[in-house]
């Protein structure tokens, strides 16, 4: 009986100490389903879910404390991706957000009077200039965000919807009515 | 000849060649406006180096390159450029692409040139810088620039091939080119073989071809190290992958290159571009293209200058039939289909095809699938059709990278032998433009995660930055005693400036 409880206890406590050590030992810094979730959003850091960037919102989401379509830019398949990685149901996007169109932000140069309020603004530094001196969107850097728009003052910032291009164009999804000639 | 090898797969197709293959290769004269496409290739655009209104000379550089991946374009003719605007593009989507236009003066006046005499003295690496700024492609149909098959990267090069095979139907621009001037592309071989160093040319053609193959081998009895081969007409045997197959019955590993065996595979017109390229420094400005088809009242083959529209070569092959409905550039199998025929020829257009309803009345009604496995058994890479097909629908992108989408050669034999008529091609090629675009887009995401990242670090730097400064001022200010002396001290250093400027410098320094 004795010794029964005792080599219960030895095991139990070694492996208590293993169990400690490793929790120590083999920490995992930062949170790695916040990093998955992190790497589905479209890193526009737009701020139209209603959290300061992406990252923010992948948080919010692990800890269940957001809907999971709010992203904008993402649209369906990001939520599509998200429910399968969050576990949860796919809820469709909500109506106001449901037509966005990619664009790029474009600075009328004529109009800029150079107050550095855009490039305060941009989250990816895609907006170079300095004080009193025009200011320009570095295209291929703009996420398509917005956030440069409200702040500038004399409203010479164009969100222009990307046109359709050679180089980007892809092929359409065939589509097959069976019984329809092809 | 040696001993030939089969590759799986692939089907025998009626040729339809003989149509077009009666009358000899017509120059076409020059038309009145020549559109340049600044995309002509793989790769990356030129750039316009010409203004409005600036004269320019037959075979003057127009559009320049930067990249590695690109080629650059040339004036076809002399003439002025009237302008430089957006105009309809010999591509799938029919979007429009940047374009040169030149109003031809008619004197076809040629840029200074100086023909090399003797190639073999010419640094390897300059021959391929010349011929990449003559702005020479793949002219089979890819447009992939040549200069960079022309780098052995290391490699020992035992076989150059160039592909001769022509093996979709109706196409004739190389069997013309092969019976007519043979001479040009056995110049060219000379070159590539040299820049190459390879050991062994052997010129592939299909054995439907014999005239072609007879002019080739009166020249090549001359030239121990060059073979004409004739392989049995089976498609599609011109894809470089099936060609080594059949030629060496060795496989090209799936994310390989020819490369790997020691191989360059290469057409045989972009063989004649090189030798007009080296021997008489004229760059890629014109090519040979088959004007054929039903839809067309003369069928046959012309040598039009880039830029020429396929309008202009529709009406010197006598014009369209009454029935004619529909333009595709390519051969039938793996062409795309046009909706303008306004657009100009570029260095890829080896074929114009003009159908009527009877040529398409094979595209039946469509069917469900009822996995039969015909797909399969004519796979010429062996990949699962009628599963990539269901995967592609589900846009299960993981799964048809698995299945090696990519691999697919987009021939269009699975599309031939389904029963059902489903056209899987179609299906292959949006999954693959799928995948690539959520490939660019992760990428992007990236980036900008990386760029907000660093913006967000920054911030925090300047901020403590501040923090710190504000710190050490306060920690001054509260030290008031050791203030007093530091302003006592400046002002003993101001009056010693004073009574040093008075006297020499050095006393000055002193003083300080």
């Amino acid at each position: 009986m004795l010794l029964t409880i005792i080599s219960l206890g030895v095991i139990a406590s070694l492996f208590g100490l293993l169990l400690g050590y490793s929790s120590v030992r083999f920490r995992i810094e930062g949170d790695p389903l916040a990093d998955k979730v992190d790497s589905l959003l479209p890193q526009t850091q737009c701020g139209q879910c209603g959290f300061p960037g992406c990252r923010p919102y992948a948080e919010a989401l692990v800890k269940g404390e957001a809907e999971i379509n709010l992203c904008v830019p993402g649209g369906e398949d990001t939520i599509v991706t998200l429910a399968e990685t969050l576990g949860r149901e796919v809820v469709p996007l909500s109506d106001e957000h449901a037509s966005h169109v990619p664009s790029l932000a474009v600075i009328i140069e004529d109009w800029c009077i150079g107050c550095t309020k855009c490039i305060q603004a941009c989250p990816v530094d895609a907006i170079v200039g300095t004080a009193k001196q025009m200011h320009t969107v570095i295209a291929a850097e703009c996420t398509g965000c917005e956030l440069c728009v409200p702040p500038c003052p004399v409203e010479c910032i164009d969100m222009r919807p990307i046109k359709p291009d050679i180089s980007s164009w892809t092929w359409p999804q065939p589509f097959v009515a069976y019984g329809a000639r092809n | 000849m040696s001993k030939l090898y089969k590759f799986p797969g692939g089907i025998k197709l009626p040729g339809h060649k003989a149509i077009s293959t009666s009358q000899p290769i017509h120059k076409a004269p020059i038309p009145d406006r020549l559109f340049v496409p600044l995309r002509q290739h793989i790769g990356s655009a030129a750039e316009c180096i010409v203004e409005k209104g600036q004269r320019v000379l037959k075979g003057q550089m127009i559009g320049r390159v930067s990249d590695y991946v690109a080629a650059p374009v040339h004036a076809p003719s002399s003439g002025t450029v009237i302008d430089i605007q957006k105009f309809p593009a010999a591509h799938a989507s029919s979007l429009p692409s940047d374009v040169i236009i030149i109003e031809p003066d008619g004197k076809d006046e040629w840029m200074q040139r100086q023909p090399i005499a003797d190639i073999t003295e010419l640094d390897k690496s300059e021959l391929r810088n010349m011929i990449r700024f003559a702005g020479i492609v793949g002219l089979g149909g890819a447009a992939f620039p040549t200069f960079i098959k022309l780098n052995p990267a290391g490699h020992q090069i035992s076989k150059l091939i160039l592909n001769g095979a022509e093996c979709e139907p109706y196409i004739s621009c190389d069997d013309m080119l092969m019976r007519e001037r043979p001479h040009e592309i056995v110049d060219g071989a000379k070159i590539m073989r040299h820049a190459l160093n390879a050991e062994q040319v052997i010129i592939a053609i299909e054995d439907n071809k014999p005239e072609a193959i007879a002019a080739l081998d009166a020249l090549a009895d001359g030239y121990d190290w060059l073979l004409v081969q004739a392989i049995p007409v089976i498609y599609p045997t011109g894809g470089e992958r099936q060609l080594i197959k059949v030629l060496t019955g060795k496989d090209v590993p799936s994310q390989g290159l020819p490369l790997d065996l020691g191989m360059v595979v290469s057409n045989v017109a972009t063989a004649a571009a090189v030798h007009h390229a080296i021997d008489l420094q004229q760059p890629l400005i014109s090519r040979i293209i088959t004007v054929t088809g039903s839809g067309v009242r003369s069928p046959q083959n012309f040598e039009a200058l880039i830029g020429t529209p396929m309008s202009d070569l529709i009406e010197l092959a006598g014009g369209y039939t009454d029935d004619a409905d529909r333009l595709v550039v390519g051969g039938p199998m793996m062409g795309i289909t046009l909706k303008t025929d306004v657009t100009p020829v570029v260095k890829a257009s080896n074929c114009l095809l003009v159908q009527t309803p009877a040529d398409h009345a094979g595209e039946a009604i469509i069917r469900p699938c009822i996995r039969c496995g015909e797909c399969v058994k004519v796979c010429p890479v062996k990949l699962l059709p009628q599963q990539l097909y269901w995967y592609s629908q589900a846009k299960y992108h993981d799964d048809l990278q698995s299945h090696n989408l990519f691999d697919c050669i987009e021939c269009g034999c699975c599309t031939v032998v389904c029963p059902s008529h489903i056209p899987l091609v179609q299906y292959f090629r949006f999954g693959k433009s799928e995948i690539w675009k959520k490939q660019q887009e992760t990428l992007k995401a990236d980036r900008a995660r990386e760029r907000s990242e660093a913006k967000t670090l920054r911030l925090e730097r300047i901020k403590a930055e501040k923090k710190a400064q504000h710190a050490a001022r306060a920690k001054k200010t509260a030290a008031g005693a050791g203030r007093k002396k530091e302003i006592e001290a400046a002002v003993a250093r101001t009056k010693a400036k004073k009574a040093g400027d008075a006297g020499s410098a050095e006393n000055a320094t002193d003083n300080a």
